[in-house]
């Protein structure tokens, strides 16, 4: 009773952290966040329960009444196999990779150890058995509130509500997170062992979703990206790779699947001794960020434009065409000159027309780019932000992407990146982000996290002659035969969300694994296909998942969407080619929250901003903004910067407008194709926008009364980044096919004033003494003669 | 004298003030031709705006005024309006007092020429008679404030400058406001001295020390005057931001927005290699002018003051009609030279279609995009072509003149038949 106790304690610790941070979280707890107490309690009565044989037959029809029974059921039978299942895990993991077997057999005590230790040695190892279940659950709430809380530190510095306290905590948060990811691994290890087992737990957690919205969660999608999940053990092996797939049908008909591949690296870039033996992490890359200092490095490259309106949220989001942004470090002193250099670089590695990023386009935004990874930089002046917008993305820019990935194209999930499939597509996108994250609990060493992300929409509904069937052949022409085998996890997740009772669609081969998670303030559930099993592909040794809509009829209407809570237009008003008006509109669709969110635009300099002319309203009311960052441009150097913080009344409409004047270029600055226009890249509009799992305010029925009554603002924002639409703007153009004819007809009128001058300058007048015309001439020669008086 | 003076100023400003009431007003202050990136009243409003903001004006590419002005205009913003009509009265009661002293110059002159017996007798009818000068400050004053341009350019609040000779020091100061204002006026430095030295009685003769004496107190007075302004500004500001941004803005022509000058669509479509060498050509052909004129006119400063402010708006960087007004008040005071212009109808005809064609064009090629750049650029071009026949015409028209004054109006040939004059 004691340990259990102390357990209870020590969960009441985290899930205060959780709490305080005030970061959005994912729900997989069986309770939100407030309800920290009501986790502790729970998991102690179910404990109590006696523990029931397990029924193979069980897992294909869904029980809701017996959660609880299987609930102690799993937990009782990890609690008696707790040591052998871990062993045995681990000799699977041995002939699985060769590289880690030395360090296995210590691996046990060490972790031991630390987690003694980190429990303030109070536990004893059956106690911290117990707790995995419970922390498996917390890693994904942990993981990716790490990542929002940072972002919203960054936000609320600005709005300087958020005191160092809470910093303080987060960083306490990040060590737990830690340790339990390690258990976590584990735990998720011995899952795959006792395959059987587990699919009768996940079923049971997906039912028990159903009914109480009371689950275990497994692992969640990366979406919410999780800093740091160090390698399972401490000394082995420095780096780790892991990939997975989320498959989302939107609600337009469209498929999204979203690719992520992490590569996490132990190695320390900015030390004095150099890195030279590369492993799973690309040496390009690595070299690039050794030469060049560089903090952080993102990459994006887009295809199309994300329709938030009608496919929602994307993972993560990209403007159109090339974005780049870099942290530096603070040792860089020439920061413009390494740019330029940075650029010129990654243009090669990435076939893209980087090398076109000069100082005409870059800014240095003071806000609204924070660094993603560890490290509290607040000097903006080492941050670089440039994007493309008229980069087209295609087969040469996704080669070497794929290059970076440590099985190519050769297995795993990057089989199905075909070109001829993916830019067959609405919207692609990818990217390449590069940041520190810590090593270890104590965050005294850092590792380099390299995450390769790749979006892409397919419009299947059109394509497929109405049919909104697809399948991973359908959409990918490959299906899956094996995971890569350097990765240390490899999954396909399916959102299933809409399909919460199997009614609207049948997802085949079906999986057992279920798991949930809160993506961008909304709580998915998803589908889990773990590659790294081989029950995973079946008989027929290969993958292909066929997502089948029970209604024949094919007009099946699909779940109303939820409507992005904040989601943005803009367009060029006014007519002709001398002035216009740039207009953003801001809808906040929260029935009764406001929130702040910060506007960025970089407009360039050929259109000439004046911020005199800047007006803010929402609710045809004037909105002035708190902050305001202006930079206006240089001719032919930098572009105009504007930055500003707005706070968007609820359920409105916020338009910022700006005039500008277009400037008539040199005939050899514009583009080959002048009367297409020039593009201004997208706004971005960076918000902490209140959750949508917070939103719904009958949802104290699915909780414990206890625990609801306080309306809980901390968990109740996410950070969110949204971009706007890119402009195409037409300037006035001179006649291009006659420099010639200027040159000559405005130098002869020179010429001619010139002359004229000259002429009255220098001559003087005179009388006229008019020698005698030609004719006249002859004629008095003819007359001389002929003897006859001249004329 | 002073009477009508006065009715003519009660009638301008109420032009003005019922154009700024009405939406005539905006229209005139996006006109191209009008307004200039130097001087237009939208980036002084911006350069304030950016003040506020605590952002350096001079930080970005949208103004070009000198500090001065825009610290004038934070404390005049509200008043901007009475501000112009008051800049726009007071110029003209300057030329008013000016032309009326250079006339009483000019008659003094030929007063004594006449009673020296140094005209010639066939050329009485080219004497100038009190009775026709009589109205000719008033015209000069009618010409600049009735004038359309004047008018237009008030109403778009174009911060021109304006000038005016009095004493020695008041007019460098003035002229050293006027060069700080925008480089040009620099080249009337020239004129200013000759017009003084001449009112003095000092001959403009090398080797004489009074001669130079008073041409170095008068350029120290200039180029102190000037010394001061810039360092007042710098004071103001706090930095050199403004010397790039106001003075390589204007010489090195980098916004090549479209105007009635001759630079925009050079540089337009000048090939980059030349661009720095045309440069130098064009802005040295702006100054080029003031020494020769100076020796050939050195006996008619006015005149040359004249010749300079409308070589200035030909061949200027940024020229707005406004500079055009300036010297076209002018007019007036030349009107005995009128017998001798050999195509002012011309001229006046191209003028008139140029100021009616420039916005028909200008709609045309950027708002209903059926013409292009070459129909505008076309315009300017003979724009630019009438204002030189102009200005050459009268340059041709006075030294014929006053070439006649010397040797006799009706000239005879050898022979004794009737001779034409040619230069030569």
């Amino acid at each position: 009773m004691a340990a259990r106790r102390c357990l209870g304690l020590w969960f009441f610790l985290i899930t205060l952290c959780v709490v305080s941070t005030g970061a959005d979280v994912l729900h997989t707890t069986p309770v939100t966040g407030t309800e920290s107490s009501a986790a502790g309690t729970e998991t102690v009565v179910a404990r109590e329960l006696p523990e029931a044989p397990s029924d193979p037959g069980e897992h294909t029809a869904a029980e809701p009444t017996r959660e609880g029974e299987q609930n102690d059921r799993t937990r009782g039978g990890e609690q008696t196999l707790g040591q052998p299942t871990r062993e045995e895990e681990q000799e699977q993991e041995k002939t699985r990779e060769g590289e880690q077997t030395p360090a296995q057999p210590t691996r046990e005590e060490e972790e031991e150890e630390e987690e003694q230790e980190q429990t303030r040695g109070e536990e004893e190892f059956t106690r911290e058995e117990e707790e995995e279940e419970l922390t498996r659950e917390e890693e994904e709430l942990t993981t990716e509130e790490e990542e929002l809380t940072r972002e919203e530190e960054e936000q609320t510095r600005e709005e300087e509500e958020l005191t160092t306290e809470e910093e303080e905590l987060t960083t306490e948060e990040e060590e737990l997170t830690r340790e339990e990811e390690e258990q976590t691994r584990e735990e998720e290890e011995e899952q795959q062992t006792t395959a059987q087992q587990e699919e009768q737990t996940k079923r049971w957690e997906a039912t028990e979703l159903e009914e109480e919205h009371v689950h275990d969660a497994a692992v969640p999608p990366l979406a919410g990206d999780p800093p740091a999940a160090d390698p399972p053990s401490p000394p082995p092996s420095k780096d780790d790779f892991q990939e997975e797939l989320v498959i989302r049908p939107l609600h337009s008909g469209d498929i999204y699947a979203s690719f992520q591949f992490r590569t996490v690296w132990d190695a320390d870039f900015m030390g004095d001794q150099k890195v030279s033996h590369y492993r799973l992490f690309p040496k390009s890359l690595g070299q690039v960020i050794t030469k060049f200092s560089v903090r952080e490095l993102h990459i994006s490259f887009t295809q199309g434009y994300w329709r938030t309106m009608q496919w929602g949220q994307p993972y993560l989001p990209s403007p159109p065409g090339a974005e780049l942004w870099v942290w530096f470090q603070d040792t860089v002193t020439d920061v413009d000159g390494t740019w330029k250099e940075l650029t010129n670089v990654l243009s090669g590695i990435f076939c893209a027309s980087l090398n076109f990023i000069d100082s005409t386009n870059t800014v240095q935004p003071s806000a609204s780019f924070k660094p993603l990874g560890i490290g509290n930089v607040t000097d903006h002046s080492f941050l670089r932000y440039a994007t493309l917008p008229r980069e087209i993305v295609c087969t040469e820019n996704l080669t070497p992407w794929k290059k970076l990935l440590p099985c190519g194209s050769k297995a795993g999930l990057s089989v199905l990146l075909k070109s001829e499939k993916l830019f067959h597509s609405t919207f692609h996108s990818q990217a390449v982000h590069v940041r520190p994250v810590c090593q270890d609990p104590q965050c005294r060493t850092t590792s380099m996290e390299l995450r390769q992300t790749l979006n892409v929409v397919f419009d299947l509904h059109t394509s497929g002659q109405g049919k909104r069937e697809w399948s991973l052949f359908k959409m990918f022409s490959r299906t899956l035969t094996e995971a890569c085998p350097l990765a240390s996890s490899s999954k396909v997740y399916v959102d299933v969300t809409d399909n919460p009772q199997g009614e609207q669609f049948e997802l085949s081969p079906a999986t057992p694994l279920l798991t949930q998670a809160v993506v961008l303030g909304d709580r998915r559930t998803y589908s889990v296909y773990d590659l790294t099993q081989q029950a995973s592909f079946g008989s027929s040794r290969s993958l292909n998942m066929l997502l089948r809509w029970k209604n024949s009829h094919n007009n099946v209407v699909p779940p109303v969407m939820l409507r992005p809570l904040l989601h943005s237009e803009r367009y060029v008003a006014g007519y002709g080619l001398q002035a216009g008006e740039i207009h953003t509109l801001i809808y906040n669709h929260h029935p009764y929250r406001a929130f702040p969110v910060l506007l960025l635009s970089a407009v360039p300099w050929y259109l000439r901003l004046y911020i005199h002319t800047l007006t803010v309203s929402s609710k045809g009311k004037d909105n002035r903004p708190s902050y305001i960052h202006y930079q206006p441009s240089k001719d032919r150097e930098r572009p105009h910067l504007l930055e500003m913080l707005l706070q968007l009344p609820p359920n409105s409409v916020t338009e910022v407008t700006v005039e500008f004047e277009r400037a008539l270029l040199k005939w050899t600055e514009y583009t080959p194709d002048p009367n297409h226009g020039f593009y201004v890249g997208s706004s971005v509009i960076s918000a902490l926008v209140p959750s949508v799992v917070a939103m719904d305010t009958n949802s104290t029925l699915d909780r414990p009364l206890f625990s609801s009554f306080f309306p809980c603002k901390e968990e109740a924002s996410y950070f969110m980044r949204v971009y706007t639409e890119p402009l195409l703007v037409n300037l006035p153009t001179p006649d291009f096919s006659m420099p010639y004819n200027v040159i000559c007809l405005t130098c002869t009128v020179v010429a001619v004033g010139y002359g004229s001058l000259y002429n009255l300058l220098t001559r003087t007048f005179q009388v006229d003494e008019p020698s005698p015309g030609l004719a006249k001439r002859i004629a008095n020669v003819i007359r001389r003669f002929r003897g006859v008086p001249l004329l | 004298m002073a009477a009508p003076l006065a009715l003519l100023l009660i009638v301008a400003v109420t032009i003005r003030a019922a154009l700024f009431r009405t939406s005539l007003a905006n229209l005139i202050s996006e006109r191209v031709e009008v307004v200039s990136p130097l001087n237009a009243w939208k980036r002084v409003v911006e350069g304030l705006a950016l003040l506020d903001l605590d952002i350096s004006p001079y930080s970005g590419d949208v103004f070009h005024e000198t500090p001065m002005v825009i610290y004038l205009f934070h404390f005049l913003m509200d008043y901007a309006e009475i501000t112009f009509m008051l800049a726009d009265c007071l110029t003209a009661v300057a030329l008013y007092l000016a032309v009326k002293d250079y006339n009483k110059q000019v008659f003094r002159k030929q007063k004594f020429a006449l009673e020296a017996d140094r005209i010639p007798m066939d050329c009485l009818e080219l004497i100038r008679s009190p009775t026709e000068m009589y109205y000719i400050p008033l015209k000069v004053a009618m010409f600049y404030l009735l004038n359309p341009f004047t008018i237009v350019s008030c109403v778009a609040k174009c911060t021109c400058g304006c000038l005016i000779y009095g004493s020695a020091l008041l007019s460098a100061i003035f002229l050293a406001l006027a060069t700080y204002q925008s480089i040009y006026p620099l080249t009337l430095c020239v004129p200013a001295l000759l017009y003084l030295l001449q009112r003095l009685y000092i001959p403009v003769n090398v080797r004489r020390s009074s001669f130079w004496f008073y041409t170095l107190q008068y350029l120290f007075m200039f180029l102190g005057s000037l010394l001061v302004l810039i360092c007042l500004s710098f004071f103001l500001l706090g930095s050199w931001d403004f010397l790039p941004a106001v003075y390589g803005f204007i010489l090195s022509v980098p916004d090549l927005t479209p105007n009635i000058g001759l630079f925009w669509y050079f540089f337009a479509e000048m090939f980059d290699h030349f661009r720095l060498f045309f440069l130098c050509v064009f802005q040295i052909n702006v100054f080029f002018y003031t020494l020769p004129l100076s020796i050939k006119l050195k006996e008619h400063p006015v005149f040359l003051i004249f010749m300079q402010i409308a070589l200035i708006a030909i061949f200027k960087s940024y020229p707005t009609v406004g500079d055009l007004s300036l010297y076209m008040a002018f007019l007036p005071v030349w009107n005995h030279l009128y017998r001798f212009l050999r195509n002012i109808f011309l001229v006046s005809c191209v003028l008139l279609a140029c100021s009616a064609l420039f916005p028909v064009l200008w709609h045309l090629w950027i708002y209903a995009g059926s013409a292009n750049s070459n129909f505008y650029y076309a315009i300017t071009l003979l724009f630019s072509v009438a204002q030189i026949l102009l200005v050459s015409d009268y340059f041709y028209a006075f030294l014929r003149r006053e070439h006649h004054l010397t040797n006799g109006l009706y000239l005879k040939k050898k022979d004794g038949s009737e001779a034409t004059l040619v230069l030569k």
